[in-house]
């Protein structure tokens, strides 16, 4: 009984995702330019925001590596430029992002906590200020230039990434490895000691993460004909993420997109509105974000339903 | 050969010396009992074998081969489970999951999520937690974690069981129903090593003891040849053993 | 030889700029637990206080720190009495309550930094104080006065700790905030006191570097990093270590300046990511 009811969960979930899927994908054929601009940009932090949640949610390491993943798509995208078809660009950035992110994962194993935290904010300094040398001395500029690809291309790009991604998240969350991560995330010590690899499970986790991550920089990169370490290797791009996440809620999936997609369109928002305050409302938004909503739009919500129900308990 | 043996196992930290030089061996089936002071070096010695801790010297074979320098989850796999001193389950995960980590990942021989399951109901229902197979862990009373604690070790599938104090904290009643369970834990064939405190159970159920002292072995037998040490009795004076 | 007598007493002023910059991170994480990545900010806002001191009331860039401190303190009180607070009230654990303020952190440095460019501008600004050099050993003035001035209050911030009510206080919430309030220290109180010192530190220190270098709304970041990666050297919370954390990195900072200068900054993270991986805990961690 138990069984049919899951695989019925499970058939609903993939069908609402495949009508989702569709709908976004013909929408090019109906709407204007600045809908599918919006929405590139609300599926690029989708992407991010996701593949965040897939490692730092359940095991609650804060990771701030993003930009430094994202970052690499960018470069990956600028160097091969021009001399390798797109979805090969694409890929190529993916599995560089994973091996360079297997090496760092390996490197931070005995971090915790705030440490983690400070080293992935650290490095993505270190790669961006390390990029910069590299360049003023082998190529002697500070920038490079990217072939851009039409509007559409990269549209329907970073949806297959998106649905990659969350294809991954779901397949990662209910596997062994989805429990293997939520009681590592619990008691890692308790976890090495029931049989989980817990280095293993972390470092590869971490690394299908920075996958996705690679590849949205690959992508977004040919939006912009210009890119440099400053613009690739943004703190932002790894910050934004988490509040997204928690702006939207962690409990499950659902969570960490909307979030995505609300935060970029706030942010849209407040940049045509107040291009000079943008940047001050935003700090705002979001540390009212953390202070009012401890989980999320989607927690708040269910807040509010649970209220509306009479103080009962909501399923769970 | 014995199931488990340690040669010169000796752990420092900085200045300070934990387990000095102890040598000490498990025979398939027996239970053995773990007695000393506080910070004698029990729980060292329990962190040791199961590799929570690398040794500083000394050597510790199983089934015949050195386990030193193995990972945690290898040693685990092998067929050596623990439990911890101050209950370290998964709070936030319902009871029946919390074992499934054990029976999915500990065994050693990769089982399917349904098999693993079912080993899951099956230790629960063995430490008698079946009713609360779907509570969060955390919501548990002590005396439950601690028996949630024993069936995500049983669900690895052991054949040598660490049981780190489980009786500490427990009533009357509660050390009652630990010594019948690990009475029950003996009868399927599985090897056990506890440290305890509460001595007429550890006198009660253990073939044989170790006492241990600032790090060192002072006496090693039965409970009554332990019982009659004038070492033993130096380091518990006044205590009724 | 001469060349190294140079790089030394370079590195060593430089040092006590960054311990000063250092001591008031380290003293918002060791005790209120708040990593805050806004830290450098503050440093940004009292350099253009004292800029803008100097340019309206003509008042000398050393006294300023009377003013400039005390606001950051104030400011520092307020925002943890309000943001972080709260933030500690609604976390379950110490660790997610670490998270969380590092974001907010991350927040208040949009705000701080954009309302610093909306007052004062994006421009590069700078003034002349005391730039003439000790003729023996071509030291800047200027910066021998700084490094003297951090002398002075290193001093006396460690004899607040070491003998005052209130700084024993600091010291026995840093160690154990539970112990702490056991025996009658108003932990809240503590706290706030504490974050708010940070700020005022780095106030000051922002106060001192604008007569050394050229300041931008932009530069708050920058010495972030640099307080992080001395405060990661000498352990995070440990006061005694962000000062010697803070001196190595000087040295550092002008032994790399003087052979390869575009590579100071690479220099920093590398020292910082080994140092974070070799020895968590910090030089002087156990």
């Amino acid at each position: 009984m138990k069984a049919i009811q899951m695989t019925r969960d499970k058939s609903v979930t993939l069908g609402l995702l495949i009508v989702a899927f569709l709908i976004l994908a013909l929408l090019p054929q109906f709407t204007s330019g600045y809908l599918v601009t919006l929405l590139i940009d609300i599926l690029k932090f989708a992407v991010l925001t996701v593949a965040w949640v897939v490692f730092s949610g359940p095991t609650g390491y804060m990771s701030l590596a993003t930009a430094a993943f994202y970052g690499l798509g960018f470069y990956i995208a600028a160097v091969f430029s021009g001399t390798v078809p797109f979805p090969l660009l694409i890929m190529l950035a993916g599995a560089s992002a994973f091996v360079v992110a297997l090496g760092v994962g390996a490197l931070t194993l005995r971090l915790r906590g705030v440490y983690f935290a400070i080293f992935t904010f650290a490095l993505v300094l270190l790669v961006q200020n390390v990029v910069l040398e590299v360049e003023r001395v082998v190529t002697q500029t500070r920038g490079r230039f990217v072939e851009t690809v039409s509007t559409e291309g990269v549209y329907y790009a970073i949806l297959i990434v998106f649905f990659l991604t969350i294809l991954a998240a779901m397949l990662i969350r209910r596997s062994r490895y989805g429990l293997a991560l939520q009681s590592i995330g619990e008691y890692e010590e308790a976890a090495a000691h029931s049989g989980i690899n817990v280095v293993w499970t972390k470092v590869l986790t971490f690394a299908t993460s920075a996958v996705f991550m690679g590849m949205a920089g690959a992508i977004i990169a040919t939006r912009r004909t210009y890119i440099d370490p400053y613009i690739a290797f943004n703190l932002n791009t790894s910050f934004l993420p988490v509040l997204m996440a928690m702006f939207g809620g962690m409990g499950n999936l659902v969570g960490p997109v909307l979030g995505a997609a609300l935060f970029t369109y706030i942010g849209e928002i407040l940049l045509t509105r107040f291009p000079d305050l943008y940047m001050l409302i935003f700090g705002v938004v979001l540390i009212v974000s953390i202070l009012f909503m401890p989980n999320g739009v989607l927690g708040l919500a269910q807040g509010v339903w649970r209220k509306m129900r009479g103080g009962g308990h909501a399923p769970s | 050969m014995h199931l488990l043996e340690g040669e010169g196992v000796s752990r420092n930290f900085g200045g300070l010396v934990a387990v000095a030089g102890v040598d000490f061996y498990v025979d398939q089936g027996e239970i053995l009992g773990l007695i000393g002071p506080n910070g004698a070096g029990k729980t060292t010695l329990f962190n040791l074998i199961s590799a929570a801790l690398p040794p500083s010297a000394g050597t510790i074979s199983y089934e015949g081969s050195p386990i030193t320098g193995l990972p945690p989850y290898k040693i685990c796999r092998l067929g050596i489970a623990r439990t911890f001193q101050t209950v370290k389950i998964f709070a936030h995960l319902p009871t029946v999951r919390n074992v499934m980590v054990g029976s999915l990942f500990g065994t050693g021989s990769r089982s399917s999520a349904t098999e693993a399951l079912r080993i899951a109901d099956e230790e629960l229902e063995f430490v008698e937690l079946s009713s609360l197979r779907d509570v969060p862990a955390g919501d548990l009373t002590l005396a439950s974690q601690k028996r949630l604690e024993v069936a995500r070790a049983l669900a690895t599938q052991p054949k040598l069981l660490l049981l780190d104090e489980i009786m500490a904290g427990l009533t009357r009643n509660e050390v009652e129903e630990a010594m019948d369970l690990i009475a029950r834990i003996r009868a399927r064939g599985i090897t056990v090593v506890m440290i305890e405190h509460v001595m007429h159970a550890i006198m009660g159920i253990c073939d044989r003891i170790i006492v241990l002292d600032f790090g060192v072995k002072i006496a090693e037998g039965t409970p009554a040849e332990v019982a009659a040490d004038k070492k033993v009795i130096e380091v518990y004076l006044g205590e009724e053993i | 030889m001469i060349a190294f007598r140079d790089i030394f007493i370079t590195g060593l002023l430089l040092g006590g700029i960054f311990a000063l910059v250092s001591v008031g991170l380290t003293l918002q994480y060791g005790v209120a637990r708040v990593l805050n990545v806004a830290h450098g900010e503050f440093i940004m806002v009292g350099a253009f206080m004292t800029f803008w001191l100097l340019g309206s009331a003509n008042l000398n860039p050393l006294l300023s720190v009377a003013i400039t401190g005390p606001v950051a303190f104030i400011m520092g009180f307020i925002l943890h009495k309000t943001l972080f607070r709260r933030l500690m009230d609604t976390s379950p654990s110490l660790d997610i309550f670490e998270g969380k303020s590092l974001l907010a952190s991350f927040g208040l440095l949009y705000v701080v930094q954009n309302l610093a460019r909306i007052i004062w501008g994006s421009d590069v600004e700078g003034y002349n104080f005391l730039n003439s050099t000790v003729t023996a050993a071509q030291i800047p003035l200027n910066r021998l006065v700084a490094l003297a001035f951090v002398v002075v209050l290193g001093g006396a911030f460690y004899f607040f700790l070491a003998r005052t009510r209130l700084g024993k206080a600091i010291r026995a919430s840093a160690q154990s905030p539970t112990t702490a309030e056991l025996m009658g220290v108003d932990i809240r109180n503590v706290l706030a006191i504490c974050f708010g010192l940070g700020l005022g530190l780095a106030a000051i220190a922002g106060s001192l570097l604008s007569t050394l270098f050229a300041i931008q709304t932009s530069i708050g970041l920058g010495y972030t990093v640099i307080a992080m990666v001395v405060v990661v050297m000498g352990g995070l919370g440990s006061i005694t270590g962000a000062m010697i954390g803070g001196i190595i990195l000087g040295l550092v900072s002008s032994t790399v300046t003087f052979f390869h200068p575009s590579l100071t900054m690479i220099a920093y993270y590398v020292i910082f990511i080994v140092l974070l991986l070799a020895r968590p805990k910090g030089i002087m961690g156990k």
